[in-house]
């Protein structure tokens, strides 16, 4: 194996950058959809409404059993049979993980819900507020800050995953690394650069969701 | 105004009201003592709507609460009919249960607006008229976790107070109060008492509270009403044996 080769792997930056580019817009569109829909999964199995709560449950089961790539490879091929509707590669990614995400981002929720104290949904039935303002008035803004940490967490776990993404052709940090690779018939420095860009910004994005742990725990 | 007609309460296997049948007129003020476990809470939470009953009927205001009409009878209420029903009822409770993300205006002005439908400038300006009369006026944009245990107490009746209730259930509201902010909280229940023509369940340790204020005092035990009277009867010469063995034991200990 030849030496270590410098040029090569500061060379491949720009092309590590512009993949990032795109890491980072599936992280963030991934992270709002999983944040919503979570949410939205969490209100609803606490509504506990027959049926709707069993299917919903089994469907979240079902995606927490299975390998996100499956569930990637799921939408990207076999939905377009299914279905006639084909979405491009980003897209798909942002989809797949956004669900896939959502499914734990709902048990984080549950447990905010769950950490508001019993007497504030008896004050909020005492004053006969309706449901969506319990929800939106008295619940969630006690339970959504709890949670964020959390919700970080997976975020910084997702952006982790997006290069499995490369499986369908998405153009992220590790495929433009790869790419670069092959034209420059060694991959070595592109992926160690591929590598350290994850590394430089995971590390510092952990101790900030740290940070905000310790503030949650004693505000 | 209250009427329990052979209201049974079961958790599991434990029946915590058994067979109660009693009646509370307008305005009247009604203390409920007894030992802990002997379904006092239980009335106060089922009147809330904060519990069903397991059988029997309660009204209020001649509506029945518990249940619904359909047809011609009564089926047990849905969460409509309650809805519906439990704006005629406040509630106090003992931890205060404010809302610590909203602020002390907030916390009253929310039920009047959201479910009376006030505009936001006449709920505020009826909170802070109540705001004034519980002593807390220039708290009002104030969070509730920066005032005391007693400020937090007299926001909360102000709360309730919001509502315009027929009726107010005060459930232990002195009880996690440190000693010297009992006072001020019941001499505004005092006032609220006799100035306003609200009707009042009120369960408490305080007896000499409820001996002033009460006009009638029941007595509970495991469920049942073992005797019930003025206060000056019961308090001076209870005729039951039960009755004299709590007084005793509650008015020993202090």
């Amino acid at each position: 194996m030849d030496a270590w080769k410098w040029d090569l792997f500061f060379g491949s930056f720009p092309y590590v950058a512009r993949g990032l580019l795109v890491t980072l817009k599936i992280t963030l569109f991934g992270s709002l959809l999983a944040y919503a829909l979570g949410l939205l999964f969490a209100v609803l199995l606490r509504a506990r409404i027959p049926v709707a709560h069993q299917l919903l449950r089994g469907f979240i089961e079902a995606i927490r059993s299975t390998p996100v790539l499956v569930q990637v490879f799921v939408l990207f091929w076999l939905m377009p049979q299914a279905t006639g509707i084909k979405l491009d590669a980003e897209t798909t990614g942002v989809l797949a993980l956004g669900v896939h995400y959502a499914c734990y981002t709902a048990d984080v929720y549950r447990a905010g819900i769950d950490a508001v104290p019993a007497g504030q949904w008896e004050a909020a039935t005492a004053l006969s507020l309706p449901r969506s303002r319990v929800w939106l008035g008295v619940v969630l803004p006690q339970a959504v800050p709890r949670v964020v940490p959390a919700l970080g967490n997976y975020t910084i776990s997702m952006f982790k995953e997006v290069p499995l993404l490369l499986a369908i052709g998405v153009l992220d940090v590790l495929n433009r690394a790869k790419e670069f690779g092959a034209d420059n018939y060694r991959v070595i420095e592109a992926y160690t650069m591929a590598g350290l860009v994850f590394l430089a910004l995971s590390y510092p994005a952990s101790i900030l969701v740290r940070r905000l742990e310790r503030r949650v725990a004693h505000p | 105004m209250v009427r329990f007609e052979n209201v049974i309460k079961r958790f599991g296997d434990n029946e915590v009201c058994r067979e109660l049948s009693f009646t509370v007129a307008p305005g009247e003020f009604v203390t409920l003592i007894g030992p802990s476990g002997s379904g006092k809470t239980t009335i106060l939470r089922l009147l809330m709507t904060l519990e069903r009953v397991t059988s029997g009927l309660i009204e209020v205001g001649g509506e029945p609460l518990s249940h619904m009409p359909r047809g011609k009878g009564l089926v047990p209420a849905d969460e409509k009919h309650l809805r519906k029903v439990r704006k005629r009822i406040g509630m106090v409770f003992q931890q205060f249960n404010l809302f610590p993300n909203m602020d002390v205006l907030r916390n009253v002005t929310e039920a009047p607006v959201h479910v009376l439908g006030e505009s936001r400038d006449a709920a505020e300006a009826h909170a802070m008229a109540l705001l004034e009369m519980v002593g807390l006026a220039d708290r009002a944009r104030e969070h509730p976790t920066r005032l005391s245990g007693g400020q937090q107490q007299r926001v909360a009746i102000a709360r309730a107070l919001a509502m315009r209730p027929d009726v107010l259930l005060l459930d232990e509201v002195t009880s996690a109060l440190d000693p010297e902010l009992v006072a001020g909280v019941l001499a505004l229940l005092r006032k609220i008492a006799s100035t306003t023509d609200i009707t009042f369940l009120c369960v408490t340790h305080e007896m000499g509270f409820a001996r002033e204020v009460s006009d009638r005092v029941m007595m509970f035990d495991a469920g049942r009403v073992v005797e019930e009277g003025t206060p000056d009867v019961l308090f001076t010469d209870p005729g039951h044996e039960r009755t004299r063995a709590f007084l005793h034991a509650v008015l020993d200990r202090r």
